[in-house]
C-alpha cells in the first residue's frame, strides 16, 4: 500500500498541469491511464485497474494536494461509467469504458428538462420505436458538459399510457448524431458549463438502449445513485478558497485570524469539512467491506451542500469588504467571487436539498412516503411542471 | 484508519445493547431516588467493562478505546446510570497514566467508584506526607464516589477524605457534588509530566463524551422515526409531511457526521497520539451542540407526548444540553478547537 502511495505522489508531482484546457485535460487524463491510475477499481477487462476502494482513497488523498484538470470527465467517470458498467452489455462496456477512462470521450447526462428537474419521471422526450431503431424528438435542458460532449445518457419516454415511471428507457446516444443541436445557456456566474439540447428526429439502433425497454426509471435511479456519490465524495481542489486551509490563511493574511468570532466560525468549518470527509470515507471502507451505501450518498449530497453555504459565509466574515470589490488584475478576488457565485449550484443540480432530504426520509429512515396524485395515472393524462398536456 | 466497527467490536456492542435493555433501569434513580443504577453497575463490573481499557497487569481487561467508546455509545443511547464516565473513564484512565497500582485494581473491578477533581485545589508538602486545601466546584459523581483523584499544580494526588456535598442536577441521570478538603492527607501519585497527563486525560474524556452524544444522537434518532411512522394526525402518519420528514434526515445526516468524527477519534486515541488531540477537540465541538440539537428536535416532534414527565424525551433532553457544558460551554469547545488548529503546521 505504501508503494502505490508513494507511485501516486511521485507521478502527480511530475504531472499535473498548469491550467484546464480541453486538449490538457485529455492529455492528463490518458497519461493518469498510462500510468496505471484512471479506473482505480474499475474491472480490468475494460481498461480499469481492479484495485480497491483503499487504492482509490490513497489516490484521493494525494490528488487532494492538486487541482487536477478532470472536471469535465467527471459525469462519465462518477456517473454514466459506473452505470454502464452496471446495466451495460458486454459490447457496451466494451465498445464506451476504455475510451472514456483514456479520457477519449466526454459523456454528459441528459435528464432534466424544462418541466421536469425533481420530478425526472414527469419528462416529456419522446423515443418512438420505428422498426430495428427508435426516433428521438424532445428538449433537455441543464445539460452540464453537453458542448463538449462525445455522448450523451439520455433518459426518454417510450410510452406515454403507462403511469410516468413505468414508461422511460434510458440510451447512449451520439452527441454528434444529426438530430441533436446543443445551445449553450449562461449560468449565474457569467461562464456556459451547461446548455440546453435538442433533439429532432434523432434516429437511434436498437443496441443503444441501456438496460430494459421500460427499465429507465430503474437506470436512472442506478445512475443517480452513482451521482450524489460522486457529488457528495468530491474532494475539495487544493486552491479552492471556500477550503477551511485557505480561509484561515486569508484571515492571517487580513489580520482577523484573532478575532474570536471568526476563529470560531473557522472552527465549526473545519469540524463540518472534517465531519463529511470522515463520513466519506467510512461509506468508502463499508462498501470495501460488503454494504454499497446507497441511498446514503444522499447524506454526502446533502451535508456537501450544506457545508458550501457554511464556508460562503465564513468567507464574508473573513473578507469583508474584499469580498465586494477588488483590483482588476486580482486573481484571488476573482476566485472567490466565483465561489460564492457557484455556491447556490450544489444545491440545486443532482437534486435538491429537499429532495435529497425527501430521499433520506423514505430510502434510508422508511418513513411514509407522501401522497402523490400521479403514481397511477398514465402519463398522457397528467399535468405537467408548469405546462398541460398536450 | 478504521472508521467501521470490526467484528469483536460488533459483538460487544450487541452484548452490551442486551445488557442494558434487559438491566438498566434509569427510572430508579429519576423517579426512585437512588444516587445511580447500582444492579446495572455491578452487572457491567461482573463484565469487566468498569476496567475495559485498564492493562491487564492492572487488573483491567486491555481493550482499546475505540472498545471503549463502543460502550459509551450504548450507554449514552440507553441513558444509563451509572458512573462510568466519572470511574471507568476519567478516574481510570488517570490511575492507569500514573501506573497506580494501589487503587486501579479496585476501580477497574467495579468494586470502587472513582471521580476526578480538575480544579480548585491545591497540595502542601507537611511532615513528610501532603494535604489537600480548596473546593473543586463540580465534581462528576462525586456523590457517589469512594476515591477521590485530584489535580493540583503540585501534580496528582488520590485520598479517599474530603467532605462532599452531592448537588442538584439538570440532568437527573448524573450526579455530581463539590467536594472540599482543609488539610486532608492525600497520596501523592509521581509523574514526570503531570501536565501532558491532564492533557491526554482530557483529551480521552472528550472522545468518550462524544461516544455518549454520539449514542444519545442515535437513539433520539431512531425513537423519533418510529413516533413518525406510527402516529396520525389529519389522516396521515406524522412521518409523511416533510417538515417533520425533513428534520428527521436533518438529524441521520448530523448522526452519520458525528458518527464519524467519532470513529476516527477514538482510533486515534489508539493509533495516532499525535492526531489526537485535534481530533478529540473536533469531536467533542461538534457533537455536543448536535446532541442537544438533536433531542429538542426529537422532543419537539414528539408534540405533547414528549413534554410529559413520563416519557424519556426529557431526559435526553436534559442529559445532552447538561453534557454540552460539562467540559466546557459550546464556545470555549470551539475556542479549544481553534487553539489546537493554530498548532496544526
Ligand atoms: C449547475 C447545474 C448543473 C446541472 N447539470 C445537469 C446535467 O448535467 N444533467 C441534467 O439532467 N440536469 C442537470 N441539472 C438540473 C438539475 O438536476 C435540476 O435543476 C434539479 O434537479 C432541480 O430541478 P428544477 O430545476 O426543475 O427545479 P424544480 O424541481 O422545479 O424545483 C423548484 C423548487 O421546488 C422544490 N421542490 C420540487 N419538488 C419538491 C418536492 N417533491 N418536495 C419539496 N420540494 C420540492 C425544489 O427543491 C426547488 O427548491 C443541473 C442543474 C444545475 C444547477
Amino acid at each position: 500500500m505504501t508503494g502505490f502511495r508513494e507511485k501516486v505522489r511521485a507521478w502527480l508531482a511530475a504531472n499535473v498541469p498548469g491550467d484546464e484546457e480541453l486538449a490538457t485535460a485529455k492529455r492528463f487524463q490518458a497519461a493518469l491511464h498510462d500510468a496505471g491510475l484512471a479506473g482505480i477499481t474499475w474491472p480490468k477487462e475494460y481498461g480499469g485497474q481492479g484495485l480497491t476502494a483503499a487504492e482509490q482513497q490513497i489516490f484521493d488523498q494525494e490528488a487532494a494536494n492538486y487541482d487536477l484538470p478532470t472536471s469535465v470527465f467527471r459525469i462519465g467517470m462518477g456517473m454514466c461509467g459506473p452505470t454502464i458498467l452496471d446495466l451495460g452489455t458486454a459490447a457496451q462496456k466494451a465498445r464506451h469504458i476504455p475510451p472514456l477512462l483514456r479520457g477519449e470521450e466526454i459523456w454528459c447526462q441528459l435528464f432534466s428538462e424544462p418541466g421536469a428537474g425533481s420530478d425526472v419521471a414527469s419528462l416529456q422526450t419522446r423515443a418512438v420505436r420505428d422498426g430495428d431503431s427508435w426516433v428521438v424528438n424532445g428538449q433537455k435542458v441543464w445539460t452540464t458538459v453537453a458542448h463538449l460532449a462525445d455522448f450523451g445518457a439520455l433518459l426518454a419516454r417510450t410510452d406515454p399510457d403507462v403511469p410516468k415511471h413505468q414508461g422511460l428507457t434510458m440510451f447512449l446516444i451520439d452527441m454528434h448524431a444529426p438530430g441533436v443541436t446543443v445551445r449553450p445557456l449562461t449560468d449565474m456566474t457569467g461562464r456556459a458549463p451547461f446548455n440546453e439540447v435538442y433533439f429532432a428526429d434523432l434516429r437511434l439502433p436498437a443496441d443503444a438502449v441501456l438496460g430494459q425497454v421500460g427499465g429507465g426509471w430503474a437506470a436512472a435511479v442506478t445512475m443517480l445513485g452513482h451521482e450524489r456519490v460522486s457529488i457528495g465524495g468530491f474532494v475539495r481542489k487544493r486552491h479552492d478558497p471556500l477550503a477551511h486551509a485557505n480561509l484561515a490563511e486569508s484571515a492571517r493574511r487580513y489580520g482577523r485570524d484573532r478575532d474570536p468570532v471568526v476563529r470560531v466560525e473557522l472552527a465549526k468549518l473545519y469540524a463540518a469539512e472534517r465531519a463529511l470527509t470522515l463520513f466519506n470515507a467510512r461509506l468508502r471502507q463499508e462498501a470495501e467491506a460488503g454494504s454499497p451505501p446507497g441511498a446514503r450518498g444522499s447524506v454526502a449530497k446533502l451535508a456537501g451542500a450544506q457545508l458550501q453555504q457554511q464556508a460562503v459565509a465564513v468567507a464574508g466574515l473573513i473578507a469583508g469588504p474584499h469580498a465586494t470589490a477588488w483590483d482588476p488584475d486580482d486573481a484571488a478576488g476573482d476566485e472567490l467571487a466565483l465561489a460564492i457565485n457557484q455556491t447556490p449550484s450544489s444545491s440545486i443540480a443532482g437534486g435538491t436539498d429537499q429532495i435529497q432530504r425527501t430521499i433520506i426520509g423514505d430510502r434510508i429512515l422508511g418513513l411514509p412516503r407522501e401522497p402523490v396524485a400521479d403514481r397511477d395515472v398514465p402519463f398522457r393524462e397528467l399535468r405537467v411542471g408548469t405546462q398541460r398536456p398536450a | 484508519m478504521q472508521l467501521v466497527l470490526d467484528d469483536e467490536q460488533r459483538q460487544l456492542r450487541s452484548a452490551v445493547r442486551e445488557l442494558l435493555a434487559d438491566h438498566s433501569d434509569v427510572r430508579s434513580v429519576v423517579d426512585g431516588g437512588a444516587r445511580y443504577d447500582r444492579g446495572l453497575w455491578r452487572r457491567m463490573a461482573d463484565l469487566g467493562l468498569t476496567g475495559l481499557v485498564v492493562p491487564e497487569e492492572l487488573g483491567g481487561a486491555g481493550a482499546g478505546h475505540a472498545d471503549r467508546c463502543v460502550v459509551l455509545e450504548e450507554l449514552g443511547r440507553a441513558l444509563a446510570a451509572v458512573p462510568f464516565l466519572a470511574s471507568a473513564v476519567l478516574a481510570a484512565d488517570v490511575l492507569t497514566a500514573l501506573g497506580d497500582t494501589e487503587v486501579l485494581p479496585a476501580l477497574a473491578a467495579g468494586e470502587k467508584i472513582g471521580a476526578v477533581a480538575l480544579s480548585g485545589v491545591t497540595a502542601t508538602e507537611r511532615d513528610g506526607g501532603w494535604v489537600l486545601d480548596g473546593c473543586a466546584p463540580f465534581v462528576l459523581s462525586g456523590d457517589v464516589a469512594e476515591v477521590f483523584v485530584v489535580h493540583t499544580p503540585a501534580g496528582w494526588f488520590v485520598t479517599a477524605e474530603g467532605r462532599r456535598r452531592a448537588l442538584t442536577t439538570l440532568d437527573p441521570t448524573r450526579g455530581q457534588a463539590k467536594l472540599e478538603f482543609s488539610a486532608t492527607p492525600a497520596r501523592r501519585l509521581e509523574h514526570a509530566d503531570p501536565g501532558a497527563v491532564l492533557e491526554r486525560v482530557r483529551d480521552l474524556a472528550a472522545v468518550a463524551l462524544a461516544a455518549e452524544q454520539a449514542g444519545g444522537i442515535a437513539q433520539v434518532l431512531d425513537t423519533i422515526v418510529g413516533y413518525a411512522k406510527v402516529r396520525v394526525q389529519f389522516g396521515r402518519a406524522i412521518g409523511s409531511y416533510q417538515a417533520v420528514k425533513h428534520a428527521c434526515a436533518e438529524l441521520y445526516s448530523t448522526s452519520e457526521r458525528a458518527g464519524s468524527l467519532l470513529r476516527y477519534a477514538a482510533w486515534a486515541a489508539d493509533h495516532d497520539p499525535d492526531a489526537l488531540p485535534l481530533a478529540a477537540a473536533t469531536a467533542q465541538a461538534f457533537t455536543g451542540p448536535a446532541y442537544f440539537q438533536a433531542a429538542a428536535t426529537g422532543l419537539q416532534l414528539h408534540g405533547g407526548i414528549g413534554y410529559t414527565w413520563e416519557h424519556d424525551a426529557h431526559l435526553y433532553y436534559k442529559r445532552a444540553k447538561s453534557s454540552e457544558l460539562l467540559f466546557g460551554t459550546p464556545g470555549e469547545q470551539w475556542a479549544r478547537l481553534a487553539d489546537r488548529l493554530d498548532r496544526v503546521p
